[in-house]
């Protein structure tokens, strides 16, 4: 973790992508792609299905080897990162996966704590009361943290990942398709929690999604994955974008429903 | 990563001054939160927290600044915060908003009436268990019958590709084990024999133990291992997709689809493998009568005809049916009752192996006491 810079005092994007390419098999998903996210924007990125979203957030997390090109996250290169060295990069940024992926056989509390009790020396109470202040932060009734994930509902179990996510304070935060599976009012709550945390803790937010409200609602910048490529762009930029499969995303009947154009 | 936050704490008069430095980052704050709790307002009636050192704060370091703060404020006095960095500022508010959080749920503890309760929940659980088995019983016999009725609605490919699973699939594995049993018995039974001069009887141990009972034992047990746990995973991991609700919505009765195919599959392999297994053992036997104590394979097979009767082979070969279909019901029984979660497929193709092997040698044991009854 050494050789960290203080937020805000340099302008180096905090992920920067370069010549990615992903295949699987004889298929290409990635095929030299580039792709930078700033410090403290929220970056939505979107695209077809099979094209590759999850696949380049698996990337730049270092669970999927890419079959080539650079990607630098936190000024660290995650391919080349030792086993060691990419365990400790897991307390710097926080993982949403796309159902949650809280673990079954621990409470919400304990699945909050186990980042704290592994990689911090903070006594027992503190820790307690930090998850309780968690668990606050992102909504969730005091009474959940002692539930197991399949007592909780869907919107919950989201909620809970959140908090899981943020339980080290990281600088930066993935999320996976989160307001997939949420009504649409608990998916703009769960848009302006995410807004309201990534202004007053300042973090980074890396987010795949297909919901373009959310979209419209809380993205600095969207990067568009066309063409084993990504086009990115604020959404301003995007609607004057001729490229067909653009196009028709940000003009289709549910974009006008989304009242964007 | 920054600097190890610190504090330095300075009382005059009145007016107690808590300076904090570094970094009051998660990973970093071990030590001075225990220092942070040490801090007693010692009389003081006005307190400022400096926290214009403070180089970066997170939610959990703004936390411990705001519990401490609200605690000496608590004590009585007037306690402010001085030199926030507005970045700073707006954690400390986010963190005060979200309000002193309320205690976890203590863990439950174990005491000596816990444990008496414990016992009484699982005695009851444990009958309530059987009466809902008796019932699975009842559903699976009827499914059955309604099959047979129509033979129509037999899943045929799926029948005859969990034949291969169960069966075709576990024939190495029993095999093998029967034959090492077989070995093992002539081996002990020629040593403890020898003693009498009866070495030669090792083969009538061998014949009527593997074929009474050993075979269609181990067999029994393999397969509750193998095939039951599975049945119970397979279809304990469906539940959890809701691939079982689904199919139910479909109009599939999940018993005809699921469980009928699984436990017929194994009813028609089970005695078939037995059959192999007690084949097995025997060989083990006859290769150590023959490296042991020099009998060849001829007289082994004249010796083990005159050793049994045609019965001792049949009251193998008559509990594997039985055998079978207990193995093959807990198996579905307890794959269908999974519920929610990862861990529950876990734990129930645990208790589904216990319980199928448990039955297996309960049954057992009640036909060994109806043989004897009726003289064979």
């Amino acid at each position: 973790m050494a050789g960290t810079t203080p937020p805000k005092t340099d302008d180096k994007p905090i992920i920067a992508i370069s010549g990615l390419v992903n295949r699987f098999g004889r298929q290409t998903v990635h095929d030299g792609l580039d792709l930078e996210v700033r410090r403290g924007e929220v970056m939505g990125v979107v695209g077809g299905s099979g094209t590759g979203k999850s696949v380049l957030l698996r990337t730049i997390i270092g669970i999927n080897r890419p079959a080539a090109g650079k990607i630098v996250v936190l000024g660290e290169e995650v391919t080349a990162l030792s086993d060691a060295e990419w365990q400790a990069m897991q307390t710097r940024w926080g993982v949403l996966f796309q159902g949650g992926a809280l673990f079954s056989s621990l409470t919400v509390a304990e699945n909050i704590q186990v980042l704290l009790k592994e990689h911090t020396r903070l006594p027992r109470s503190v820790i307690d009361e930090i998850t309780a202040l968690k668990i606050r932060l992102v909504g969730l009734p005091a009474n959940a943290a002692g539930k197991y994930p399949s007592e909780l509902s869907g919107g919950m179990r989201k909620r809970a990942g959140l908090a899981r996510a943020l339980a080290m304070d990281p600088e930066l935060l993935f999320l996976d398709e989160p307001t997939a599976g949420l009504d649409p009012i608990g998916a703009s709550a769960f848009d302006r929690l995410i807004a309201d945390l990534q202004k007053s803790l300042g973090l980074t937010v890396f987010m795949v999604t297909h919901d373009l409200d959310s979209l419209h609602a809380i993205c600095d910048r969207i990067a568009v994955l066309v063409d084993k490529r990504i086009k990115i762009g604020t959404m301003e930029e995007l609607l004057r974008d001729d490229h067909p499969w653009i196009r028709e995303y940000f003009h289709g009947p549910r974009a006008r429903a989304a009242g964007m154009s | 990563m920054g600097e190890e936050p610190g504090l330095t704490i300075a009382a005059d008069g009145g007016q107690l001054r808590v300076a904090a430095r570094g970094s009051w980052i998660t990973p970093l704050l071990g030590r001075v939160g225990t220092e942070l709790d040490r801090i007693e307002p010692r009389g003081a009636t006005r307190g400022v927290f400096d926290l214009g050192a403070v180089d970066r704060m997170d939610t959990a370091g703004a936390w411990l600044i705001e519990r401490t703060r609200a605690r000496l404020a608590d004590a009585g006095g007037d306690f402010s915060l001085a030199g926030v960095q507005p970045d700073h500022q707006r954690l400390l508010d986010r963190v005060k908003e979200a309000g002193k959080p309320e205690p976890l749920p203590e863990p439950p503890h174990h005491t000596l009436l816990d444990v008496v309760a414990r016992l009484g929940k699982g005695t009851i659980g444990a009958f309530e268990r059987g009466i809902e088995l008796l019932n699975f019983l009842g559903a699976v016999v009827i499914a059955m019958v309604r099959v047979l009725l129509r033979p129509r609605r037999i899943r045929f490919t799926s029948f005859v590709s969990h034949i291969e699973q169960v069966g075709l699939d576990a024939m190495p594995i029993v095999g093998l084990i029967t034959f090492l049993v077989g070995v093992v018995l002539a081996y002990q039974g020629v040593d403890q024999l020898r003693r009498f001069g009866a070495e030669v009887f090792m083969v009538d141990l061998v014949a009527v133990s593997a074929l009474r009972e050993m075979g269609i034992l181990l067999t029994a047990i393999m397969v509750a291992g193998r095939s039951g746990s599975a049945f119970t995973a397979q279809i304990g991991t469906m539940q959890v997709n809701e691939e079982v609700d689904a199919m139910r919505t479909m109009g599939l009765d999940p018993i005809e689809v699921l469980v009928l195919p699984r436990v017929m599959a194994l009813v028609v392999s089970v005695p078939l493998l037995t059959f192999f297994a007690n084949m097995m053992a025997l060989i083990g036997g006859g290769l150590m009568g023959y490296l042991l104590i020099d009998i060849s394979p001829a007289q082994f097979a004249s010796q083990v005809r005159e050793a049994v009767s045609m019965w001792t082979f049949w009251v193998g070969i008559i509990k594997a049916p039985v055998f079978a279909f207990i193995i093959g019901m807990v198996g579905c029984f307890e794959g269908l009752k999974v519920q929610g979660s990862a861990e529950s497929v876990g734990r129930l193709t645990t208790q589904s192996v216990v319980e199928s092997i448990f039955l297996v040698i309960v049954f057992d044991a009640l036909f060994s006491i109806l043989f004897s009854y009726i003289g064979i």
